[in-house]
């Protein structure tokens, strides 16, 4: 088949800031065919796409759009390029139907005649073979079907260049099989499709050709039907690089933390972490790796006491200096004031650090307060020794702010994560778990937490490290648990594995559901 | 009960019913939109004096003033100054995107300041209170819309008010045509849901607050102006009534759970409630005050109600009371 | 396809300020101020023809001309900072009670009931502290009913506080018919005039003293209740955010509860204080509207209770001054609304330019 050009990108780049998101990227996206965007987390996969859809708009380079050079500057200008793109948030209003979504925003002439709009949905579905009821209301729907009326919405409008966001996220296996029957659908309608995702073997089931990039650069393309998931692998990760993190040896480590049966639903019903177990040691650092949204987030939270675990669940604490074989504290079913009364030292730094962690309108002291305000049986705060503390971590962690009293929300994100870690690790914690703890820092604050995070390992603390760079993790860690859909793929020791096997056991279970 | 009492009972609720249907008809639009305009009885007060003030001077200066000249000049006078107050609230939270909840009340003392301190100046100027005659304009509000005197029952109960009472139930079917059924409705409804997702479609989302805000708050003003034209035919009182009249169209929204037919009824409902204490023999007039609590009350336990339910459709927009930046790009 | 636009900047972009220097912010605020008064003098320029500035002067001798009339500029004043003090925390928790003004009424039909009931049975001082406390417990009930309803069921507080007022207006009007005083005035008439039984003493000479003493201790307690104490410091944290508060172990239905109980309560205290301090007798217009003010002064004073002493002044001072220019040049005295009005639209106006920065599309910053 001859497969035409719909969309070509010269050398686009794009800065937010000093991070260079994309650069000087240049695509091709042909009609006809399935092109998958492949790429770690935080690779400018979503970042290039969304200057189609007219989110962004680049710094440098230009867009083709059927050979012609064009300005995406709204929505608007990509409808009219006839680009539509799927995004991860829906963009839907919950209280209307689905064919009031559809048709929303469109300047048709005419009345709304919701009856016709039905039936050009309908029309639409059949075509590519997805069902949808035009009546539904949007908050009495599955994922799955909010993801179809998003697609529909964008066919509606004629759009022949569709562009999935990591469609496949938030699918069952079976729902995703059939978005793949839709696609491949479109692709022999002579539509150019783009899918943006992490997971190799949904890259070697849909695609006709990948992409891949790394670190906002573009590393190459490739046929599908002449690569294998290694070698994407190899160029998606690329060669392991040497970061010279410095890592001890862990001194006798002993069990802290035995979590046994750890499963989550969300508010939706949706299984978020699926029968968790592990054992974090005093002594060393756990890594925990896993693409975004495997269960991370829920699983720190569940042993912070911030969500609710299904039965059969159980934590057990045991303090430094617990004797073998004692029982150890149970902390499943304790609210967070709880944990902490009953005498376990637990330290949480949240991916959401100015939304959970501190309170932004304070300075550092109120933030330092945050842990320790109920000290004391006066009625007022005690001032004195956070002020004390802010201080000690200012100078210490060389927070650059204009003063204690200076609201942290106005800090840069490097000394914000400063705020908060130093405070977490002053409360001279048992257990300390991060997550994310180096997103959106430079070299050296990185390299700063890191040597935090050693340090309180040497002390004997258990740390958990939730990280997406797996450079990072190897380098960090002595112990690397991988997450996958919820479920752990596998424990590996940090010191003699490698990143392919890693990167491999974040998809394990994906690639056995896809076989099956 | 007598059955000439049940009537006059009947009627006065739909005389009463109607200057919060207008308040609340016009608070529905504006929530639509997302705006929370907590400013409806300012906006009352304006219409009210702005209507009253155009008929005046028209009356004063013409010795025989034309019905028609009258009906048009109080009505577009009331209309457009509420419709300034919406767009003095629109540009406050909208553009400079102060406190809705603070700029509305802000609104509710200026309003009424400025409609009671003309209001004093029109009573002065017509030789003290009570002494304004706008006799022309209040006739026409007043006048029946059909000669019901042979129509029995059926015309003292259906026929026997002035034309605003109709075009306020007009008014009511027509906006719930407009935000069901057509395209600029389900944009509106978009924008006052989900803001985000209406800019994602293309929809101008400040453009479509600024008209439902201004276009809602003169709806509210002619609540206002039916009260002083008709309700208290055609004078001025400095007693407060108004700015009463405009929390319970707050309140009726809220009943009508922002629906607008659902208002119809609520309103005549609440003036059955408000009225009701005259025709209960043997109520003291300390009890008569307990049963004007009623329409707050039955609002609360709607309220209450639909919290409890959850129910996706009766919920207020979801974006109520939330100002609408599009993230920096 | 060809229909594509060019990309253009727009003319104006508004950015939000990374943080303002607390001299420029308050530079903002008066000039905004200014500009509100310029704009008002021109108001009363085109209905009165009169000089504004003579007009200011009126005003000034209006609210501080006299002894007595700076006393009742000073009660008013005192009046709305008390009920903004009240509001304070609620709104720093940022639940929106604008239910103040029914908090106010059951304070003070509380306290002129039991004035009425026990003014002969018990010596005033005991008479004091059991209306105060009575009138604490009822605007703390009254605060209390939407904050569980917000707390279990989340039901909207700003809807359910705003219908909280007309029922407790209603039930003062109740109140006013069944101690009607002389029969069918409508008003209760001032209570006790004779034996002056549950009136506040005049303390330093002062027949308003107690006001004074009462309202600014309040306010410097709450101030110092917000900052300092341990319940304070949870207040801000839900404020801030809801989820720091459960991360921080906080129980936030409790917070927000136990915060609108002790709203409710200052607010009903404040009915206290215009009841046995101020009018001795109880109307629908006992609040006045005051409730309502009070969540500007409050809102204004971003929950500073000491820049709420000023905001209140300022507010009062404009309506005194008001009332005496109407006197004086025959005009009525709801002036004083609308300059009300046109002050505090250029005061919430004037915030935007607090918070963001309009930036030209040359790149260059507009100043203001």
């Amino acid at each position: 088949m001859e497969h035409t050009s719909a969309i070509q990108l010269k050398n686009i780049t794009k800065r937010f800031g000093k991070v260079v998101a994309n650069d000087s990227v240049s695509l091709d996206i042909r009609r006809g065919e399935i092109l998958s965007l492949l790429g770690e987390n935080g690779s400018g996969k979503t970042t290039l796409m969304n200057m189609l859809a007219g989110i962004y708009f680049p710094d440098e380079g230009e867009i083709l759009v059927n050979g012609q050079s064009v300005t995406i500057a709204s929505p608007k200008d990509a409808f009219l390029c006839g680009i539509g793109m799927i995004h991860q948030h829906f963009k839907l209003v919950d209280v209307f139907t689905a064919a009031e979504n559809i048709v929303l925003g469109l300047e048709d002439e005419g009345k709304l005649d919701l009856k016709a709009a039905a039936g050009k949905i309908t029309d639409i579905c059949q075509k590519y073979g997805f069902s949808i009821d035009p009546a539904k209301k949007v908050y009495d729907m599955s994922v799955s079907e909010k993801q179809t009326v998003e697609i529909v919405k964008v066919l509606y409008r004629g759009a022949d260049i569709l562009i999935l966001d990591e469609p496949t996220a938030v699918l069952t296996p079976q729902e995703t099989n059939q978005l793949f029957t839709v696609m491949r659908n479109m692709k022999a309608d002579g539509k150019a499709m783009v899918i943006i995702t992490h997971k190799l073997h949904e890259v070697m089931d849909v695609s006709d050709r990948v992409a891949v990039l790394r670190k906002g650069r573009y590393i190459g393309d490739v046929a599908t039907a002449e690569t294998s998931p290694q070698k994407l692998t190899d160029m998606m990760v690329g060669h392991a690089v040497s970061l010279n993190i410095e890592r001890p040896a862990p001194e006798n480590p002993t069990p802290r933390l035995d979590a046994k049966g750890l499963t989550v639903y969300d508010a939706m019903g949706v299984k978020r972490l699926d029968n968790v177990s592990f054992t974090a040691m005093g002594g060393e650092i756990l890594g925990i790796a896993g693409i975004a949204g495997s269960g991370q987030k829920e699983l720190l939270e569940a042993i912070a006491g911030l969500q609710g675990l299904s039965a059969g669940a159980s934590i057990l604490y045991r303090p430094i200096g617990t004797a073998e074989g004692d029982q150890g504290v149970e902390l499943v079913g304790k609210t967070p004031l709880q944990i902490k009364k009953s005498g376990v030292s637990l330290a949480f730094v949240p991916e959401d650090r100015l939304g959970m962690g501190l309170v932004g309108s304070l300075g550092m002291t109120g933030n330092m307060l945050l842990r320790s305000y109920r000290k004391g049986v006066g009625f007022f705060t005690d001032r004195k020794a956070p002020r004390k503390l802010a201080e000690d971590v200012m100078e210490q962690l060389e927070v650059v702010t204009p003063g204690v009293n200076f609201p942290v929300r106005r800090l840069s994100g490097g000394n914000v994560q400063k705020v908060l870690v130093g405070r977490e690790i002053a409360q001279e914690p048992s257990v300390l778990m991060t997550a994310y703890a180096v997103r959106g820092l430079d070299i050296n604050t990185s390299y700063t937490i890191y040597n935090l995070l050693t340090e309180q390992k040497m002390k004997g603390v258990a740390v958990i490290y939730v990280g997406e760079d797996l450079d990072v993790l190897l380098e960090l860690c002595d112990r690397i648990m991988v997450l996958c859909g919820g479920q752990v793929s596998g424990i590996v020791d940090a010191r003699s594995t490698t990143k392919e096997e890693v990167g491999l056991l974040m998809t394990r279970f994906e690639k056995e559901a896809a076989q099956s | 009960m007598t059955s000439t009492q049940l009537i006059q009972l009947i009627q006065s609720a739909i005389v009463f019913g109607t200057v919060i249907l207008y308040g609340a008809l016009g608070e529905i639009l504006t929530e639509k939109s997302g705006n929370l305009n907590l400013g409806v009885p300012g906006i009352m007060y304006l219409g009210g004096i702005a209507g009253l003030a155009a008929s005046f001077f028209y009356e004063f200066n013409n010795p025989a003033p034309s019905p028609v000249v009258c009906l048009v000049l109080s009505f577009v006078a009331a209309f457009l100054a509420a419709a300034l107050g919406g767009l003095l609230y629109s540009f406050l939270t909208i553009t400079l995107r102060a406190n809705q909840n603070v700029t509305g009340l802000t609104l509710t003392i200026f309003g009424s300041g400025v409609a009671n301190f003309f209001g004093g100046s029109l009573n002065t100027m017509a030789g003290g209170v009570g002494q304004i005659s706008v006799a022309t304009s209040s006739a026409i509000y007043r006048a029946n819309i059909a000669n019901v005197s042979h129509l029995g029952v059926f015309g003292s109960l259906f026929l026997s008010y002035g034309f605003m009472v109709y075009l306020a139930i007009a008014l009511a079917i027509a906006m719930r045509w407009f935000l069901g059924r057509t395209r600029k409705g389900l944009n509106l409804r978009a924008v006052g849901e989900n803001p985000a997702t209406a800019d994602a479609a293309g929809i101008n989302v400040t453009r479509n607050k600024y008209l439902a805000t201004c276009i809602g708050a003169g709806i509210s003003g002619l609540g206002g102006l039916y009260y002083t034209m008709d309700y208290i035919k055609g004078t001025w009182a400095n007693d407060g009534t108004i700015e009463a009249l405009g929390w319970l169209a707050v309140a009726l929204v809220i009943f009508a759970v922002w629906r607008s037919v659902n208002a119809i009824w609520g309103s005549y409902l609440f003036g059955l409630l408000f009225w009701m204490y005259l025709y209960i023999p043997g109520l003291t007039r300390s009890s008569q005050e307990l049963f004007k609590m009623l329409p707050y009350l039955v609002t609360i336990a709607v309220l209450i109600f639909i919290s409890l339910r959850k129910k996706q459709e009766n919920q207020p927009p979801a974006s109520l009371g939330l100002a609408y930046f599009r993230e920096e790009r | 396809m060809s229909a594509v636009k060019q990309h253009k900047e727009p003319l104006l972009r508004i950015a939000k300020r990374d943080g303002i220097a607390r001299s420029k912010a308050y530079a903002i605020r008066i000039v905004a101020v200014l500009l509100s008064l310029v704009v008002s003098g021109i108001f009363i320029f085109t209905v009165t023809k009169l000089n504004p500035l003579q007009v200011y002067e009126a005003m000034f001798d209006g609210a501080f001309g006299s002894n007595r009339r700076s006393w009742v500029t000073i009660r008013d004043a005192m009046m709305l900072l008390c009920i903004g003090v009240g509001l304070a925390p609620a709104f720093k928790m940022r639940f929106w009670n604008v239910g103040a003004e029914g908090q106010v009424l059951l304070g003070g039909i509380v306290t002129a009931g039991i004035m009425l009931t026990f003014g002969s049975a018990l010596p005033t001082p005991a008479l004091l502290v059991v209306m105060a406390a009575a009138s604490l417990l009822a605007g703390c009930v009254w605060g209390v009913i939407p904050a569980i309803f917000k707390a279990v069921w989340n039901t909207n507080e700003t809807l359910f506080t705003l219908m909280m007022n007309y029922v407790a207006i209603q039930l003062t009007s109740y109140c006013v018919a069944l101690w009607e005083n002389p029969f069918g005035s409508n008003t209760v008439g001032v209570i006790n005039q004779q034996t002056k039984a549950g009136w506040f003493p005049a303390v330093f000479a002062q027949a308003y003293g107690l006001n004074v003493i009462l309202v600014l201790a309040l306010t410097v307690g709450m101030f110092l209740y917000l900052k300092y104490s341990k319940q304070g410091y949870e207040i801000t944290v839900v404020g801030d955010s809801v989820n720091t508060a459960r991360y921080a172990g906080i129980n936030v239905k409790k917070v927000t509860i136990r915060t609108m109980a002790i709203s409710g309560a200052i607010c009903g205290l404040a009915g206290f204080i215009a009841v046995a301090g101020a009018s001795r007798t109880i109307s629908t217009s006992t609040a006045g509207g005051r409730g309502f003010t009070a969540i500007i002064v409050a809102w204004l004073a971003q929950f500073n209770t000491f820049v709420m002493i000023l905001i209140s002044l300022l507010l009062v001072f404009l309506q005194k001054g008001s009332i005496q220019i109407a006197s004086q040049f025959n005009l009525n005295d709801y002036a004083s609304s609308v300059i009300t009005g046109i002050i505090l639209f250029f005061i919430l106006g004037s915030e935007f330019f607090i918070n963001y920065r309009v930036i030209m599309r040359s790149g260059k910053e507009a100043s203001k």
